[in-house]
């Protein structure tokens, strides 16, 4: 597959690339008739860039999420991050690349419930051996000043997936991982995510994946791409009637 | 930074976890408190116990070398200059020890004894100063005065008597008067001991010319080792005496009461078992509620190892908590204990003394160490399961019951099975039966491995069934597919109750076994309609020819049995053994003795050979099996004797040997005995033959019973003994309890957004409710019949291994049905409740909530 560019992109494709697939291959063998999910794909993810990846539910998209974190090993092919090869690493390296190199957003919010806000959202400091102090403006950013004592059980969802952004952000990570971040939100809240989060990302000079199936929340990033069987593939403005439905 | 920040990271995580779930975490806590604090205890009041106990003993033989005793109670004094002559010898101090019976006994001193020294002042003043009476000061001769005793303290104090008081004392039927001239240079505390010149021991108490031992004090430079065996080598042709070092005699000491000490602390331990299965359910069922918290972590960068030590830094801090606040408790327990009940736990080794509570650094330690290592254990597996689980699968919803996937695994279980079925065939080790104690410990947990397999099997056959019949409820129809298909959780909740009641019923089944085969020994050995003894026991006791035959011509009388019992040291390092001579009929001896097999018939003894029949420990301790000869020191020289038998004897741990009267008093010239047992003629009642006999001369020495007081009597003693076992095994049940009620509400808090769920599409509370108590009334009846079963298999090891290993005598096995299932039918309503009260919780809260809610 050809490294998919826009001439928008003409300036971010000159940056260093942060994220390299090449040849990627998975199949799950544990599924009874071992369906594969990913083959053959290549990507390229440049310093800086944004890009949402859409598609069919179930073609894939949580899992090259997962490939790209180091959470799960391609079958075939390697992934690069930030020129280091993802499968040259034990499990104990790749835990040190993620949680230095990436910040993680789920659909489902994923906050500790028994941690203050504030005690979230400094994990990744601790974990990076990095001082806590961050954590008051990275509250103040995502607009929950002065709630940092608070428990997650008093916010609401919106709420809820700021603080993910903020402990995403916090130890300015140079990728961040999105997983359906709005998924869980009505659209104005997810507006307000997406454009927060979009805001963060580019403040930070980090770069950005955001899995979704909301065209709305894909037209917030540098490039839109689309996993089909055959791979990834730019998304065409033309295109966009054959789309399922639940794309649009 | 580093350090500091993981600090930080572990306690967040930590203290947010626990203010979250203080139950859960307050039960593992008391659990293991309740463990460490019962073993603690335990140990604390047997080791006072003991050390008192071998104290009090050291301190009746003062500052010896050496002792010469014999096998029988007593040696011929004639030794004395021999011995007094050796050149090697500094100083010789003859002592004369008996039991004496107290006439006027009052109930609280029934079968006492008053432990009298005969001493020679002069030279017990130099080798036991301690022992020394203190005279009042216008009365010095006293201690040589042919009518003083001197009393120590807490005898007086039991005795009622002070300084210049009379007190009577029993010879066989007579009562000898003695004047309490004062009290003694030192004695321990509650020591009860009275001291007198030797001599008029000797005379008083109708032991003239004999000694119980002679302490030798030798000469500085002489080697102790090498004397001993010239010395053993001077004596051996008469063979009449033993050398002892003191260290032998404390050896005796701690042989006594070993097996029984080792058996408490055992069972003390089942309840730290129990404790650490309480926390491993715990732990494993908070790794399943905390499943996704735990990938996100691990997503945000926490390795493995960071992981895995996270769990067990969790589980160190609760044994840390558990076994501290268990220290404090079994501190406090044992020192209350000691105080307001002595140190016998119920054995009767250590009765009579008053032991004071030590602090046991070294003890604190070890059971300290103890209690954070099995939490530490319990915490092992599911701390690897948390470390070891992806990441990415592991933040998906319904993949709770796979986090527990390797319980399933049957091969660790049946191989814990495997190993204790061998465990089972290997022989003792030092008098202990540790293999037999481990295999216990191997059957419970292989049987708890195999659970969640086993609940799969069994509630998918009956879920099956039930969908082939087709008219299941809803609501059972859910709780038997959530068992059958979530069998790992559920074989959390049930290891609990399986470990809790599996030992009860071996518990159960083992002490009533042991009641019901003590019960029918008594009947057998007690057969006459009335047995007549001298008042209470001691050493010096007995009844004359002449008051045997007044006796025997007593009117209503068809057949009168005497005996005589007497102890015998075989080995200065074992307990001394009994020896009972009365009358057994050589063909038919199985209608005497309580026979455990064949005995050897008359015609195939050897010509001339004397028959002996030996209680069971015999044949452990001294090898004394059916055909052996063996010699015995009864009678001068030492005779050769056949063991004819092996008998069953539950009232002496440490063996006993029974003959022929006739062949005890052709050996030997002593004529006395100790008891007698009565046959009445038809038609007459034992009130009448009382009468008769209270009209004898020395009637009122005499004491009555009737065999069913002396049963009655002795199985009230058998149940007091095992007190301390059934609250041993109470506490064991009530951690297991709280082990059940633990995993239940673990479980309902992890299933809250289920029940939200279910609410959602209809369930009402109370479904839900009756869904949480089908589960654990299913579960807790599978754990009762699968504990029945295991429990079954662990009796058999305490009752022919356990037992016989430790004390040396079997039992027949009796299954106490009743109690047992009365005692499972209250689990499982128990269970039941625990079960809906732990889920009364998690269905209080909003249906809506309880599905929004992340984790």
């Amino acid at each position: 597959m050809e490294k998919s560019s826009t001439p928008r992109q003409d300036a971010l494709d000159l940056k260093p690339a942060i994220l390299e697939l090449r040849h990627i291959g998975k199949a799950y063998s544990s599924a009874r008739d071992g369906r594969q999910v990913l083959t053959d794909l290549s990507y390229t993810l440049r310093t800086g860039e944004y890009v949402a990846i859409m598609g069919e539910s179930g073609v894939g998209k949580s899992t090259l999420l997962n490939l790209i974190a180091g959470l799960d090993m391609p079958d075939t092919g390697e992934i690069l991050i930030d020129d280091i090869t993802l499968s040259s690493l034990d499990d104990d390296a790749a835990t040190r690349l993620r949680r230095r190199e990436f910040g993680f957003i789920f659909q489902a919010f994923h906050v500790l419930p028994h941690l203050t806000l504030r005690q979230n959202i400094a994990l990744p400091l601790l974990l990076n051996d990095l001082p806590v102090e961050g954590t008051e403006h990275m509250l103040d950013a995502v607009g929950l000043a002065g709630r940092g004592d608070h428990f997650p059980r008093h916010l609401s969802g919106g709420e809820l997936q700021r603080v993910a952004i903020a402990r995403a952000l916090v130890h300015r990570p140079k990728l961040i991982l999105a997983d359906e971040p709005t998924g869980n939100l009505d659209p104005d809240t997810a507006h307000d995510i997406l454009m927060l989060m979009r805001r963060k990302i580019k403040a930070n000079g980090a770069s950005g994946i955001i899995v979704t199936h909301s065209h709305a929340a894909a037209a917030t990033a540098d490039r839109v791409l689309v996993l089909t069987k055959d791979g990834l593939h730019p998304f065409a403005a033309e295109k966009a009637a054959d789309l399922p439905k639940q794309m649009k | 930074m580093r350090w500091r920040n993981r600090g930080m990271l572990a306690r967040w995580l930590l203290s947010g976890e626990w203010q979250a779930h203080r139950v859960q975490s307050g039960v593992a806590v008391i659990a293991i408190a309740l463990g460490v604090a019962l073993g603690f205890a335990i140990h604390l009041i047997n080791t006072a116990a003991f050390n008192e106990f071998s104290a009090a003993a050291h301190s009746l033989s003062g500052e010896s070398d050496l002792e010469v005793r014999g096998p029988q109670a007593t040696i011929d004094e004639l030794i004395y200059p021999l011995l007094a002559g050796h050149e090697s010898v500094e100083l010789v101090n003859p002592v004369l020890e008996l039991n004496v019976a107290l006439p006027n006994h009052s109930k609280e001193r029934k079968d006492a004894t008053l432990k009298i020294l005969g001493l020679d002042i002069f030279r017990a003043s130099v080798m036991a100063p301690d022992l020394i009476g203190i005279p009042a000061e216008d009365k010095l001769f006293d201690v040589l005065a042919d009518d003083a005793i001197f009393l120590s303290p807490a005898a007086m104090e039991w005795l009622g008597v002070k300084q210049g008081d009379i007190l009577n004392l029993s010879v066989g039927t007579q009562t000898v008067a003695l004047r309490v001239a004062g009290g003694l240079r030192r004695a321990r505390a509650g020591q009860r001991i009275g001291v007198m010149d030797i001599a008029t021991a000797q005379w008083r108490f109708h032991r003239l010319g004999q000694l119980s031992r002679i302490e030798l004090k030798l000469l500085p430079g002489t080697d102790k080792a090498a004397f001993k065996a010239q010395l053993e080598q001077e004596l051996e042709p008469q063979s009449q005496y033993l050398v002892a070092e003191p260290a032998t005699r404390e050896a005796r000491v701690a042989n006594m009461s070993r097996a029984y000490r080792v058996n408490l602390n055992v069972l003390a331990m089942v309840a730290l078992f129990t404790g650490t299965f309480l926390v491993f359910s715990t732990q494993a069922l908070s790794i399943v509620r905390r499943r996704h918290q735990f990938a996100l972590l691990r997503v945000l960068g926490f390795t493995r190892r960071q992981m895995l030590g996270q769990v067990l830094w969790e589980g160190a801090i609760l044994g840390f908590v558990g076994s501290l606040l268990g220290l404090a408790l079994g501190y406090a327990t044992a020192t209350g204990a000691l105080h307001y009940f002595g140190g016998d736990l119920g054995g009767g080794f250590f009765r009579g003394i008053k032991p004071v509570m030590h602090f046991d650094p070294v003890a604190a330690i070890v059971f300290f160490i103890l209690g954070v290592g099995i939490t530490l254990l319990g915490s092992a597996a599911p701390a690897w399961e948390a470390a070891s689980a992806l990441p990415a699968p592991a933040l998906k919803s319904g993949s709770e019951d796979t986090a527990l996937a390797r319980l399933g695994n049957p091969w660790p279980g049946l191989f814990f099975l495997a190993s204790g079925i061998l465990f089972t065939r290997l022989p003792p080790i030092f008098d202990l039966p540790i293999f037999g104690y481990l295999a216990v410990a191997q059957l419970l947990t292989g049987g708890i491995m195999l659970m969640p397999r086993l609940s799969a099997l069994i509630f998918t056959a009956i879920s099956r069934m039930m969908q082939h019949a087709g008219h299941a409820r809803p609501v059972l129809a859910m709780a038997l597919a959530r068992l059958a298909n979530a069998p790992n959780q559920a074989a959390i909740a049930l290891g609990g109750i399986l470990a809790s009641f599996t030992l009860m019923v071996a518990m159960a089944i083992m002490v009533a076994s042991f009641r019901v085969s003590v019960d029918d020994w008594l009947r057998h050995i007690l057969p006459a309609d009335l047995y007549v003894e001298t008042a209470a026991s001691g050493d010096t006791r007995g009844l004359t020819p002449d008051e045997m035959k007044a006796l025997a011509e007593t009117p209503g009388l068809v057949r009168v049995d005497f005996f005589r019992s007497s102890k015998l040291m075989l080995d200065p390092g074992r307990p001394d053994i009994m020896l009972i001579a009365r009358p057994i009929d050589i063909s038919e001896p199985g209608n005497t003795l309580p026979l455990t097999g064949e005995s050897i018939p008359a015609a195939q003894l050897p010509e001339g050979a004397i028959p002996i029949w030996v209680s069971e420990p015999m044949v452990d301790l001294y090898g004394y099996t059916p055909g052996k000869q063996v010699t015995l020191p009864i009678g001068i020289p030492a005779r050769t004797f056949i063991v004819a038998g092996v008998w069953r004897d539950y009232g002496r741990q440490f063996g006993a040997i029974q003959m022929r009267l006739a062949d005890y008093q052709a050996l030997t010239d002593d004529r006395l005995v100790n008891d007698a047992a009565l046959w009445l003629e038809q038609g007459v009642a034992p009130e009448q033959v009382i009468e008769s006999m209270r009209r004898l001369p020395f009637g009122n020495a005499l004491e009555f019973s009737d065999p069913g007081q002396i049963r009655a009597l002795s199985l009230n003693i058998f149940d007091r003994s095992f007190a301390v076992t059934y609250l041993l095994e109470g506490v064991a049940i009530l951690i297991g309890l709280l082990g059940v009620a633990a995993s239940f509400s673990a479980q309902a808090l992890a299933r809250i957004k289920e029940f939200g769920m279910l609410r959602h599409i209809g369930m009402t509370r109370r479904q839900i409710l009756g869904m949480l108590a089908i589960e654990g009334g299913l579960l807790t009846a599978l754990g009762a019949l699968l504990g029945f079963v295991l429990g079954g298999c662990i009796s058999l090891i305490l009752v022919f291994i356990v037992n016989p290993q430790s004390f040396h005598w079997t039992m027949q096995l009796s299954l106490p049905w009743r109690s047992l299932l009365s005692v499972a039918l209250a689990l499982m309503l128990l269970a039941a409740f625990t079960a809906v009260a732990s889920g009364r919780h998690a269905v209080s809260g909003s249906a809506v909530r309880a599905v929004r809610e992340d984790w």
